[in-house]
């Protein structure tokens, strides 16, 4: 495992500077870029395999091909770096260990698809990250690698520019149509779709939205050439993948191993196995969105999107949380459950709603305040917002809940009636028993009626 | 107190306008200007840049309540932001808030008396590999137990 490909994490030294960066061959892969045309550049992309690594492994080459061609109308790139899904912690390595690679890909991204700008939206909370990265750009454009110079630097009719923008504390703004409303300086609603993008992005015009690790990719499939990066690891999403590992593991922390990493590999030889030797109770493939694996079913389990897919869940942004048999995973499901209430940002009624209602439910279960029928209430609610609502928000609540809920009903039955809930005999005047309020044992065995 | 950025100030929101086609995209880069310069985002410094961008007042109030990283009340010098989400919760970042809650004797979004510290529950920060993590301002302190804690907190005051 460890000589598996360093494509963006590298072990040079200092790689982030500029001067170590060119010294390793650094911005030859755009030169290489500039003498082929653009389309053989998608073309490239798309024979290479590469899916985003934003959440949803949407093909890349594919993604480029759907912007209008030519070089005489404006458009933009943004590059997504909002990064805000817990247990997603990887574009910040790039941002701190590899900016130029960023630069790069965004370069040569733009001469592909014709971009007049690009803009790379970076969370706020990011502050010191946004300060490194912005001091590789400023390095950049000194060095005419960047903007109107670069024709000079380069010798072609090509120029292209990028800018940071700094995000203030919204986890929708990583949904790429808010993202593109927050850069414009607009509240961060997403906006219905289609129109798509590559149509109607940025102020209109065609704009393409990539996640930073995509982009990153991008000069090591022009240095390996396309059909050599498409044979490491899972041939239907191949590549490396940066995993971010987190919760109970010996040595959590972002790797980069090929996709198709045995998720087992990933926790016991390079994560160095579960804390105090636990059995592990659930998993969280790819960001609290995608929905859980029991810890009996991950034996064999590849990480790249199709195997995952068949199991029901995804691999997202490839953030790995562990969770080991202690775990309360009513806890866990209530704090998602919050989390995604408190993102919404309320435009669509069953997301508004639904998240409102799944974070009252769990809120009871946890109190002790629930009945069985409450759980067969969450998955209905998780149901009802699936699916209809304007942006993927929507899912990404009802998947985990949904998800725990289903595979771990024993330990949600347990919750439920460890604290048993009665009907209450005065009911009638509204008031709902709970264990506080009656003064049953638990001995007695009512049935709740709700 | 007289809201207005000094010329130097403006002349940097002025470059920054060049950088996007149309002005009511320094709208954000000019908020984080503003926090950083008044430490929150009044009704007056809202004003200020409504006159400023030439944007209505009602498109700064809602872009300024949007975002929840502008503070639209006074906060401490030093804001405390602790992480709950799961993967700081997995490694007790629940304890480390109610400990702070109970240490400061402020509850999220509210400042000491004395104005020195303010604390924020946050969602996750993108530090989950170093978790249970807080940010003071704007630095990050992962793997972080009450102790530690504890000491970070003393060593400002
Ligand atoms: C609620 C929500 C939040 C998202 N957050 C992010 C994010 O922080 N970073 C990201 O790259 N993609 C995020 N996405 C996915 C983007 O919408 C988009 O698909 C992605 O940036 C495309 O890049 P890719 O094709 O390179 O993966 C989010 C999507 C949703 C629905
Ligand atoms: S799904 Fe939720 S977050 Fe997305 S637009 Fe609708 S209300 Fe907003
Ligand atoms: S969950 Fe706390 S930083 Fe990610």
């Amino acid at each position: 495992m460890n000589n598996s490909p360093k494509l963006i994490l590298t072990d040079i030294a200092d790689y982030h500077k500029l001067d170590v960066y060119k010294a390793n061959g650094g911005y030859n892969q755009f030169r290489k870029a500039l003498t082929m045309q653009p389309d053989e550049i998608i073309n490239e992309v798309k024979a290479s395999g590469l899916r985003g690594r934003g959440g949803a492994a949407f093909p890349t080459g594919l993604k480029w091909s759907f912007m209008p061609k030519g070089n005489d109308i404006i458009k933009y790139l943004a590059v997504n770096g909002d990064e805000s899904e817990p247990g997603s912690f990887k574009d910040r390595q790039i941002f701190e260990y590899n900016p130029h690679q960023l630069i790069e890909g965004i370069l040569i991204a733009a001469y592909a698809m014709g971009i007049t700008a690009s803009y790379i939206y970076i969370r706020g909370e990011y502050h010191k990250w946004i300060d490194l990265m912005q001091k590789a750009l400023d390095d950049a454009y000194a060095a005419g690698l960047v903007g109107q110079k670069m024709k000079d630097t380069f010798g072609t009719n090509f120029s292209t520019d990028i800018y940071i923008h700094k995000g203030a504390g919204a986890y929708i703004c990583g949904e790429e149509t808010s993202l593109m409303n927050s850069i414009q300086g607009d509240r961060g609603y997403p906006r219905v779709k289609p129109p798509f993008p590559a149509q109607f992005g940025l102020w209109g015009k065609p704009t393409t939205v990539n996640n930073v690790e995509t982009i990153s990719t991008i000069p090591a499939i022009m240095k390996l050439g396309a059909s050599e990066y498409a044979k490491i690891g899972a041939p239907g999403h191949p590549g490396t993948l940066l995993f971010g590992v987190s919760g109970h593991v010996n040595k959590p922390g972002v790797y980069e191993l090929p996709t198709g990493t045995l998720l087992t590999d990933i926790i016991y030889n390079v994560c160095g196995g579960v804390r105090g030797n636990k059995k592990i109770k659930a998993i969280i493939p790819g960001g609290s969105s995608m929905p859980p694996l029991r810890g009996d079913e991950i034996e064999g389990v590849r990480m790249d999107e199709d195997s995952l897919k068949v199991l029901g869940t995804h691999i997202g942004t490839g953030g790995i949380m562990v969770m080991d048999e202690d775990t309360d995973l009513v806890k866990v499901t209530l704090r998602i459950a919050h989390f995604y209430h408190h993102e919404s940002c309320g435009q669509c009624t069953p997301c508004r709603e639904g998240c409102g209602w799944m974070e009252k439910i769990l809120k009871r279960i946890a109190k002790g305040e629930a009945a069985s029928s409450d759980l067969d209430l969450l998955i209905d609610v998780a149901n009802n917002i699936e699916g209809n609502t304007i942006c993927a928000l929507g899912d990404a609540a009802a998947w985990p809940v949904r998800g725990f809920v289903t595979k771990f009903r024993d330990e949600f039955e347990k919750a439920v009636s460890q604290n048993r809930v009665f009907v209450a005999p005065n009911a009638v005047h509204g008031k709902q028993a709970t264990k506080s309020n009656l003064k049953f044992d638990n001995q007695m065995k009512y049935s709740p009626a709700i | 107190m007289d809201i207005a950025f000094s010329q130097e100030e403006i002349e940097k929101l002025e470059q920054i306008k060049t950088k996007y086609p149309e002005p009511k995209a320094a709208l954000m880069p000019a908020l984080w200007m503003a926090q950083k310069k008044w430490g929150w985002i009044s009704p007056e410094v809202m004003q200020y840049i409504s006159n400023l961008l030439n944007l209505p007042l009602a498109h700064i109030e809602g872009v300024a309540s949007f975002y929840t990283m502008y503070h639209k009340k006074p906060m401490g010098k030093h804001h405390v932001q602790v992480c709950t989400n799961v993967s700081c919760m997995l490694r007790n970042g629940d304890k480390i808030y109610e400990h702070a809650k109970e240490k400061l004797g402020i509850g999220h979004m509210e400042a000491t008396q004395d104005g020195t510290f303010s604390l924020e529950e946050v969602e996750c920060m993108g530090a989950c590999g170093g978790a249970p993590m807080v940010a003071i301002n704007e630095d990050f302190y992962e793997n972080i137990d009450i102790e530690s804690f504890d000491k970070l907190l003393d060593s400002l005051k």
